[in-house]
């Protein structure tokens, strides 16, 4: 491998060299420092004339006399077995102390798209025991649903609640966790680890952690190393992986910063033209195989810049993913957890993994009800303020106080509460349901009213 | 067409993501070009002096400059014969089905695969004979290919003659069925350039409305078939399943859906859901009417960008035959994004919010594809289109869904508010639009009943009426409002909650029938009439409003059969309302 002293620019996290032989598109670049040290880049436009490389770490240190070494092949990831119980950097070195992972493989990160026509359908209930997600915005293995949350918030909670609690009930298939860090503070990393090792899902994780101080271009080949060993894990070793990815803000900040420093022309807020299309290489790679036992399921966290769900961050995003999980401020306050908004979010792969033999025959009709009940409920709460309670009509104020019991105990309940889909979170709908006469019900027929309404099941 | 020159001796130069450059080749504007040495498929999409602009349609991660590229001198152009009924494609016309046996579950690059396959046979029947005259359109034979029939034509650009010889039997889509006098070879396959319109006849104003089951969309905002409309909408609200509804109910002879940069598992939602599905009116499975191109977003941006213009050739071409087709582009969006991405690689000058200056003209010109035509060959057929638009927070004033207002008939106009409250389909019916009504009248005269217009007409303005009421509600709570108005707030809600919402998802209110939809609208008017008689007879509105058997009337819409019922509930309401206005 030859190596070249033609740098001619070093500007931000892009270096330009002179005067190469042919060098291939989007190839790893080995960089040598005069104090010996190496450092990893990748290129990013190829000509006669000069390439630039994308340096995935600080440009601390570079100059014109540094080494470039063009190494021929795009960025692989060294995969095996043994990389369950690891904690990795960013860039997929080991920071836990052990040794170097031994590869079985080693895969192209950039991952290829999965053929539609070879995708498995997305069908198994993930039971997370948490009711507003549960019962009302359903995950389904395969699926890629990310939590929408803000500063301040315990989205970090949920995700950890969510990781600990999912399972597909009746089911003993292999599970793993892959989890990635993308500018995360260290404190909120020992949260994670601390959470990882308390409950013992340690030994079932694959943690890659780039912290909040780390460079910031590392950023984005991080979702992409774990990705990749998440579809190891699942089309290779048959292993159902939950893949967290917090914080994808910090991702496209990221993002942002190397268009920039390539004077590309910029988009919405400043982001690239592009960033639609770079997270769909993220987020897409959720789902399942025919034919293959794995599975990949996606739990991006982002938090909305100004709480704003129209930034193009979660705006994108929702673009992409199968519905969204709102996390809110107002809930939040209120000191109701797990705060999660149950009007925003949407879980649009719901109807495929509840109904029966899934979930039960009801699951979709009290959902609705529900839903419908909430909205009317907290819509009034803005006439209440006008006008006060007194002014209301019998029926509006049975949707106030529907609202508000829907919030105490249907949304509310403890970190480590677990509630079974069937008594835990569907018939705890039916309770709340029973406040509101039962000829309000419109969107259940009186079949199901007769099976699971508390008046008719109590005779 | 022209032949293929398969000029060689071009050379990369540069490379910088999707979009490359070339030089010491002889190319014109959209030649398709093979590039590198995998010979990956690109378009040239710029001359600039020496350099040729190359957009290509894999992923170009390892090629080097210096590998040679070369010209095939052709135009990107789709197959079109027997074989295209029930094939899911990427953009490119690739079958996403051969290539999986090809190299498996993911998408690798440097394969191709012919649109039709080649090897199998079809059974030709002549419809002409020799001796017959024909001209670049007409009909000489079909194919039963699926419960469709395929009817094979001499191809638009193809000279006409007279037939010298012309034999039935079993073919490959590449073996001559007919010669004319002339030496002419006649073959069921053509190959047509995406990005020229079909020649047609002649364009005609629509006048018969596509019939899609959905009651907001056939009762208040109708499309005709040749029609254009567009589903702007935030994400979350619902323009997914409003297109899918549409791809399975809609009463046209052949669907086309294009899914332009979406999410991959929703195209095997419909890959698993459609051939279970049946065609209400020939209760064949709607697969075998269909036609899918998935280019997902996470699949190469340039062939996201081509794959509108593969979809609307392929369903002109089935108009041409003299069907009606319906296709629904899902999202254009995302096709305007991939124009963006590429004319940001370019260098171009932005024009509003990046996008490039061309996007009018882009948009007008894919829509303008659409229509209701007299054929070539004297048939009627029909394009209708139907474009989802997602514009970036869900805000009607970006560039995509004005440009796409500017051209399109009907606005379906999905509301996040509506969604959030489980109303579906969650179509705003205040901004919502068709500026088909008056030329669709008459047939809903015809064909439903001559008191249908009055029904919609008096529906819409109860709703109108609605929406002004509770900016008053939101001020004083619903008791203050004058009796008749409290009334009027009820029925509008019978109308949201009984007519306006449908449930995609329920074997039977999934499809709703023009009949159905009649009657469901009767009933709500009859109640209305009952009201406010009651009222002018001194019933109290509490007592109107809680009057037992409307409570039924949703349990219409889930019940297949439904005359009984409803009879049973009108006869129901009309005793109540009389034992109402006795007691008053």
């Amino acid at each position: 491998m030859k190596e070249y002293r033609t740098i001619s620019k070093i500007a931000g996290p892009l270096l330009f060299v002179q005067k190469t032989e042919p060098i291939g598109y989007g190839e790893l670049v080995n960089i040598t420092l005069s104090d010996g040290s190496t450092k990893r880049g990748q290129v990013l436009d190829t000509s006669d004339e000069l390439v630039v490389v994308q340096v995935f770490e600080s440009t601390a240190g570079l100059g014109r006399d540094s080494g470039v070494r063009f190494t021929g092949e795009a960025i692989k990831m060294p995969v095996g077995h043994e990389m369950l119980g690891r904690i990795l950097s960013g860039g997929g070195k080991p920071i836990d102390g052990g040794p170097e992972i031994v590869p079985e493989k080693r895969i192209d990160i950039t991952g290829a798209a999965i053929n539609p026509y070879a995708r498995g359908m997305p069908a198994d209930f993930i039971q997370t025991g948490i009711s507003t997600i549960d019962g009302t915005n359903t995950l389904v293995r395969g699926q890629k649903l990310p939590i929408f949350s803000a500063a301040g918030l315990p989205h970090n909670n949920v995700a950890l609640q969510i990781a600990r609690q999912a399972k597909v009930p009746g089911s003993v298939e292999e599970f793993a966790v892959v989890f990635a860090g993308m500018g995360i503070t260290k404190e909120e990393a020992n949260a994670f680890m601390q959470d990882f090792e308390r409950t013992g899902a340690l030994e079932r994780a694959v943690v890659f952690l780039n912290l909040a101080d780390d460079p910031a271009v590392e950023r984005i080949i991080t979702p992409r190393l774990a990705l990749t060993t998440a579809e190891y894990l699942a089309f290779e070793l048959g292993m159902h992986v939950l893949v967290i990815l917090t914080d994808m803000t910090n991702y496209c900040e990221a993002l942002r910063q190397i268009g920039a420093a390539r004077e590309e022309v910029p988009g919405r807020r400043g982001y690239p033209g592009y960033m639609y299309t770079d997270l769909a290489s993220i987020y897409e790679r959720a789902g399942m195989i025919k034919g293959r036992k794995g599975s990949v399921t996606q739990i991006p966290i982002l938090t909305m810049p100004g709480d704003d769900i129209t930034h193009p961050i979660p705006d994108l995003t929702g673009y992409i993913t199968e519905g969204q999980i709102v996390v809110s401020r107002e809930l939040h306050r209120k000191g109701i957890y797990p705060p999660i908004n149950v009007l925003p979010s949407l879980s649009r792969l719901m109807n495929l993994g509840i109904g029966v033999g899934k979930t039960r025959e009801d699951h979709k009709k009290v959902s609705d009800q529900m839903y419908a009940a909430y909205a009317e409920g907290n819509d009034l709460r803005g006439l209440v303020a006008i006008v006060g309670k007194d002014a209301l009509s019998e029926r509006d104020r049975m949707f106030l106080e529907f609202a508000d019991l829907f919030e105490q105990r249907f949304v509310r309940q403890g970190i480590d509460e677990d509630r079974t889909i069937g008594e835990g979170t569907l018939d705890l709908g039916w309770d709340l349901l029973a406040t509101i006469p039962v000829e309000q019900l419109s969107r259940i027929d009186r079949e199901l009213i007769e099976k699971y309404h508390p008046k008719f099941r109590a005779k | 067409m022209n032949e293929g020159q398969n000029g060689t001796g071009g050379k990369l130069k540069r490379i910088a993501g999707p979009v490359v450059t070339a030089v010491g080749l002889d190319a014109h504007m959209y030649d398709v070009v093979k590039v590198g040495t995998e010979e990956l498929m690109g378009e040239v999409i710029k001359v600039d002096g020496e350099a040729i602009i190359i957009q290509v349609y894999e992923d170009t991660t390892g090629l080097r400059p210096g590998e040679p590229v070369s010209n095939t001198g052709l135009s990107l152009a789709v197959d079109l014969g027997p074989g295209l009924l029930t094939s899911i494609y990427d953009g490119i016309q690739r079958p996403l089905e051969v290539l999986v046996d090809k190299m498996g579950s993911f998408i690798e690059r440097g394969v191709s695969a012919p649109g039709i396959s080649r090897d199998k046979k079809w059974e030709f029947k002549p419809l002409a004979k020799a001796g017959d005259e024909v001209v670049p359109g007409s009909i000489i034979g079909e194919v039963q290919e699926t419960n469709i029939v395929h009817r094979i034509m001499v191809p638009p650009n193809a000279k006409g003659g007279t037939i010298r010889a012309i034999q039935g039997g079993s073919y490959t889509v590449e073996e001559t069925i007919a010669t004319l006098e002339d030496g002419t070879e006649l073959k069921m396959m053509h190959r047509w350039p995406v990005r020229v319109p079909r020649p047609v006849r002649e364009k005609k104003n629509p006048t018969i409305p596509l019939i899609t089951g959905q009651r907001i969309l056939d009762g208040l905002f109708p499309i005709a078939k040749g029609g254009t409309a567009a589903i702007p909408g935030p994400f979350g609200s619902g323009k997914t399943v409003t297109q899918q509804q549409l791809a399975k109910w809609s009463d046209a002879e052949i669907v086309v859906y294009i899914g332009c940069g979406e999410r991959g598992n929703e195209m095997t939602e419909v890959l698993t859901e459609f051939p279970e599905l049946q065609d209400p009116k020939s209760g064949k499975p709607l697969m075998e009417r269909t036609i899918l191109i998935a280019n997902t977003s996470n699949m190469p941006v340039a062939a996201r960008e081509a794959s509108v213009y593969t979809g609307i050739t392929i369903a002109e071409y089935f108009r041409d035959m003299g069907y009606d087709v319906s296709l629904m582009a899902d999202s254009t969006s995302r096709w305007a994004e991939a124009m963006r991405e590429i004319s940001s690689r370019l260098e171009e000058m932005p024009g509003e919010e990046g996008y490039p200056a061309y996007l009018a003209a882009r948009l007008a010109e894919f829509y303008e594809r659409s229509g209701l035509v007299t054929t070539l060959n004297g048939d009627s057929g029909s394009v209708s289109v139907i474009g989802a638009v997602s514009p970036p927070g869900g805000d009607f004033s970006e560039p995509v869904t004005q440009n796409t207002l500017r051209i399109v008939k009907v606005f379906w106009a999905l509301d996040a508010k509506l969604s959030q409250r489980r109303h579906f389909p969650s179509i705003n019916w205040l901004n919502s639009y068709s500026l088909y009504l008056d030329t669709l009248g008459p047939w809903y005269d015809r064909e439903v009943s001559p008191e249908w217009n009055i029904l919609r007409a008096w529906a819409m303005e109860v709703l109108q009426k609605e929406a002004e009421l509770q900016e008053i509600v939101q001020l004083v709570g619903s008791d203050a409002l004058p009796e008749t108005e409290q009334i009027t707030i009820e029925v509008a809600r019978l109308i949201r909650e009984v007519f306006l919402q449908q449930n995609a998802y329920d074997p039977v209110d999934t499809f709703c029938s023009m009949g159905k939809q009649y009657d469901m609208m009767k009933a709500i008017r009859s109640y209305a009439d009952q009201a406010y008689a009651a009222q002018v007879a001194g019933v109290p509105p509490t007592q109107i409003i809680t009057i037992k058997a409307k409570n039924d009337l949703p349990q219409i819409k889930f019940t297949k059969d439904y005359e009984p019922m409803l009879d049973g509930i009108m006869k129901a309401m009309e005793t109540e309302f009389t034992q109402l206005r006795s007691s008053a």
